[in-house]
C-alpha cells in the first residue's frame, strides 16, 4: 500500500468512525455498535506506568494513550491528559483540593481523589451572589491553592475606578503578590507544556483515524454548589437551612456554567462536552428535591449547550432509574446519557427516540470477570439498548483503572460484532 | 410535659430543626430528665429511619436529623450522670473505608443509621490499612465488620482485608459486609465478604439479620 493510499484510507476510517458515533448520537441506526474509550489511569496501567507517572510524564502518557487507542480501535476516545496529567502544576500551585499518588502518603499507584470539604461558608452566600468573580479570585483560589493565598490582596475592582485604577497597581508589586503572580506564570507554562503534548497526540490520533469524544468538561449547578463550594454535608443541610440562598446561587451558576463550558469547547473547535454528575442519582435526594434543586437548573444548562451546537455527554453516576421520566425532557438527538448502574432496559424504554444511551459494562466484570463474561455482557447490552441505534458501548464509568487488559480488548472486539 | 415530649418527637421527625432545638433547650432548662429527653430523640430517629427505609426521606433528611441529634445531645449529655448514660447496645459493628480510598460520605451515613438502630459502631475512618482492621477486631470484638469503598481500587483492598482477617483466625466469628460505589454481587464473591449493600438500609437489614437487637 502506498503512503498516499494509506493516508486516505485512514482518513476514510476517521470519517467512518465519526459517522458511526454521530449516527448513534443523532438517533440514526449506525452500521454497528459504536464505542468510546474513556479512562483515567487504565491506559497508563496498560502501558506499564503507575498513576503517579501518568500524572507527571506527559510524553510517556501520550505514548500509552496512543498504544491503547490503536490496540482497542474505539470509534472515539476522551483525551486522557486533561483528566490526569496535572501533577507538576498542582505541585507549583500547592493545590489542596486533591490528594494524589505519591503526595502526602498516598501510594504511587492509586488514582487521585477529591477532598470533600466546605470551601465556602454558609455566611458567604451573599458575597458570592454579589460578585462571583471577586469571590473566586479573593477567597476561593487562595483557599484551594497555597501559592495563590496572596491573591486575596488584589484590589476589589468594583469599587476601584478612574485614577484609583492607576493607583491600584501598587498591589501587584507587593512581595507576596509578586510571588503569587510569578507562580501563576510558572503554572501556566507547565500547563502549556501538557497542552502541547496533548494537542500533538490528538493530531497524531486523528491522522491514524481516531476522533475525539470530548472537547471539554462542565458541571451541573447543584454539583458545583455541593462538591466545590459548600461540601456535601453543607449542601445537604442547606436544602433546609439556606434553601433560598442555595437556589439563588444555582440561578447564577445556571448562567455561568454553560458560558464557560461553551467557551472552552469552542476554543478547541469542538462540539462535545463531558458532564459527570455526582448528586443526581436515586437515593441521594427525594424526587421532589431533585425536581427543585437539581433538574430544572441542569436542564437549562443542557439546553444552553445544545443551543450553542454542543452535544453533552452526561455521566449519570450511580443508579438513576427513578429519574428517567424526568430527565427525558430534552431535545431529540442532541444528548448522550452515559449511565453507570441505571437499568439500560428501562432507560431505552424511557429515552427511545430522545436520547442516545452510553454504558455500561460493570466495573466488577471488567476487573474480576473473564473474557467470556465480558463478551456475554456486551452482547446482552446490545440486545437491551441497541435496538434501532442510539446506543454507544462503554464501561460503567469508562474503563476502570484496574481492569484486566484482556477483558478490555474483548469489550472493544465484541462491539465490532454487534452489527445492525 | 408529655405534650412537649410528643411535640419534640414530631418536630425532629418533621425536620423542624430550629423549633426542635429550642424546645429541647426549654425542656432541659425547666428540669426535664435529660435521659428521658434523649429517649425522645431516639424515638424520633426511629421515625426518621423508618421514613428513610420507606423512601420518604433521603440523605439530606438523615444529615439534618443527625445534626439535630448532635445539638440536643450536646445540651443533654453534660446533665447526665455517667452510670445512667450507658445504654445497652444491640451489637458492635466495626466500620472503615479500605486502604487507598479517602471517601467517607457513604460510610458516615451507614454509621449513623446503625447507631440510631441501636448498634455500637467503631469507625476506623478512611484509608484504613489491613492491619488496623485486624487489630481493631481483636480489641473491639465486633459481630459485624463493614468495609466501605467508593473507588474500584477498593475491590482489591477489600479482598486483602477479608483475607487478612481470615489469616488472623478471626473470620469465623464475624460477618463481613461491603458497600459503596460500584460494589455488586460479583465484587462480593471476589472479595470473600458475606454480603454487599447498595445503601444504608441494606447495612441495617444485614446487621439485624446477623445480630438481632
Amino acid at each position: 500500500m502506498s503512503s498516499s493510499t494509506s493516508v486516505s484510507s485512514l482518513s476514510a476510517l476517521y470519517e467512518q468512525r465519526q459517522k458511526r458515533l454521530m449516527d448513534a448520537i443523532e438517533l440514526r441506526q449506525p452500521d454497528r455498535l459504536p464505542t468510546i474509550l474513556f479512562s483515567h489511569f487504565w491506559t497508563a496501567h496498560y502501558a506499564g506506568m503507575t498513576c503517579r507517572e501518568a500524572m507527571y510524564d506527559y510524553e510517556r502518557l501520550a505514548a500509552a494513550v496512543k498504544k491503547a487507542v490503536v490496540d482497542l480501535e474505539p470509534d472515539a476516545y476522551q483525551p486522557v491528559h486533561a483528566l490526569v496529567a496535572f501533577g507538576p502544576t498542582m505541585d507549583i500551585l500547592e493545590y489542596k483540593q486533591l490528594e494524589w499518588p505519591g503526595h502526602k502518603g498516598l501510594a504511587e499507584d492509586v488514582g487521585y481523589q477529591y477532598l470533600d470539604a466546605q470551601y465556602m461558608a454558609p455566611d458567604e452566600y451573599e458575597d458570592y451572589l454579589l460578585d462571583p468573580t471577586g469571590f473566586m479570585l479573593h477567597r476561593y483560589l487562595p483557599r484551594v491553592a497555597g501559592a495563590l493565598e496572596p491573591l486575596s490582596e488584589l484590589p476589589q475592582y468594583p469599587g476601584v475606578l478612574h485614577t484609583r485604577i492607576i493607583q491600584s497597581m501598587e498591589a501587584y508589586a507587593r512581595p507576596a503578590v509578586r510571588q503569587a503572580l510569578e507562580t501563576l506564570i510558572r503554572a501556566g507554562e507547565e500547563m502549556q507544556k501538557m497542552r502541547t503534548v496533548q494537542s500533538r497526540l490528538i493530531q497524531e490520533l486523528q491522522d491514524l483515524g481516531f476522533p475525539v469524544a470530548s472537547h471539554g468538561t462542565t458541571h451541573a449547578p447543584f454539583d458545583v454548589a455541593a462538591d466545590y463550594l459548600r461540601g456535601s454535608k453543607g449542601a445537604m443541610l442547606d436544602l433546609f437551612r439556606n434553601k433560598d440562598k442555595l437556589l439563588s446561587l444555582m440561578d447564577r451558576l445556571t448562567v455561568l456554567i454553560p458560558r464557560t463550558g461553551i467557551a472552552s469547547v469552542k476554543a478547541v473547535g469542538g462540539n462535545m462536552v463531558f458532564i459527570p454528575l455526582h448528586w443526581g442519582l436515586d437515593g441521594f435526594m427525594s424526587p421532589k428535591q431533585f425536581t427543585t434543586f437539581f433538574w430544572p437548573q441542569f436542564q437549562k444548562v443542557l439546553l444552553t449547550l445544545i443551543e450553542a451546537g454542543i452535544y453533552p455527554h452526561v455521566l449519570w453516576e450511580g443508579d438513576c432509574t427513578s429519574r428517567l421520566e424526568v430527565i427525558k425532557d430534552v431535545p431529540s438527538g442532541k444528548c448522550v446519557y452515559f449511565f453507570e448502574r441505571t437499568d439500560l432496559g428501562k432507560a431505552k424504554q424511557a429515552l427511545r427516540g430522545t436520547v442516545c444511551i452510553r454504558g455500561n459494562v460493570p466495573a466488577s466484570t471488567l476487573i474480576t470477570g473473564t473474557v467470556s463474561d465480558v463478551r456475554e455482557c456486551c452482547k446482552k447490552l446490545f440486545e437491551t439498548a441497541g435496538d434501532g441505534g442510539g446506543f454507544i458501548l462503554d464501561g460503567s464509568v469508562g474503563i476502570p483503572d484496574e481492569a484486566k487488559p484482556e477483558n478490555v480488548l474483548a469489550m472493544y472486539e465484541a462491539a465490532k460484532e454487534c452489527v445492525y | 410535659m408529655e405534650d412537649k415530649s410528643k411535640q419534640l418527637v414530631q418536630q425532629i421527625a418533621e425536620m423542624q430543626e430550629d423549633d426542635a432545638v429550642k424546645l429541647a433547650r426549654e425542656m432541659l432548662d425547666s428540669g426535664y430528665d435529660p435521659v428521658k429527653l434523649l429517649g425522645h430523640c431516639r424515638e424520633a430517629m426511629e421515625i426518621v429511619g423508618k421514613r428513610y427505609a420507606e423512601g420518604e426521606y433521603f440523605l439530606p433528611e438523615l444529615m439534618l436529623a443527625g445534626e439535630m441529634l448532635k445539638s440536643i445531645g450536646e445540651m443533654a449529655k453534660p446533665l447526665i450522670k455517667q452510670d445512667e448514660s450507658s445504654a445497652k447496645t444491640a451489637g458492635t459493628v466495626l466500620i472503615g473505608t479500605v486502604q487507598g480510598d479517602l471517601h467517607d460520605i457513604g460510610k458516615n451515613i451507614v454509621t449513623f443509621m446503625l447507631e440510631i438502630n441501636g448498634y455500637k459502631v467503631v469507625d476506623l475512618g478512611i484509608d484504613v490499612p489491613v492491619a488496623n482492621f485486624v487489630e481493631s477486631i481483636k480489641e473491639h470484638k465486633p459481630q459485624v465488620v463493614g468495609l466501605s469503598g467508593f473507588l474500584t481500587l477498593a475491590f482489591d483492598a477489600m479482598k486483602n482485608t477479608v483475607e487478612a482477617i481470615r489469616e488472623a483466625g478471626l473470620r469465623e466469628n464475624i460477618k463481613i459486609m461491603i458497600g459503596g460505589g460500584q460494589v455488586d454481587e460479583t465484587v462480593k464473591n471476589y472479595t470473600g465478604a458475606d454480603a454487599f449493600g447498595l445503601n444504608a438500609m441494606d447495612a441495617v437489614s444485614l446487621c439485624k439479620q446477623w445480630v438481632p437487637a
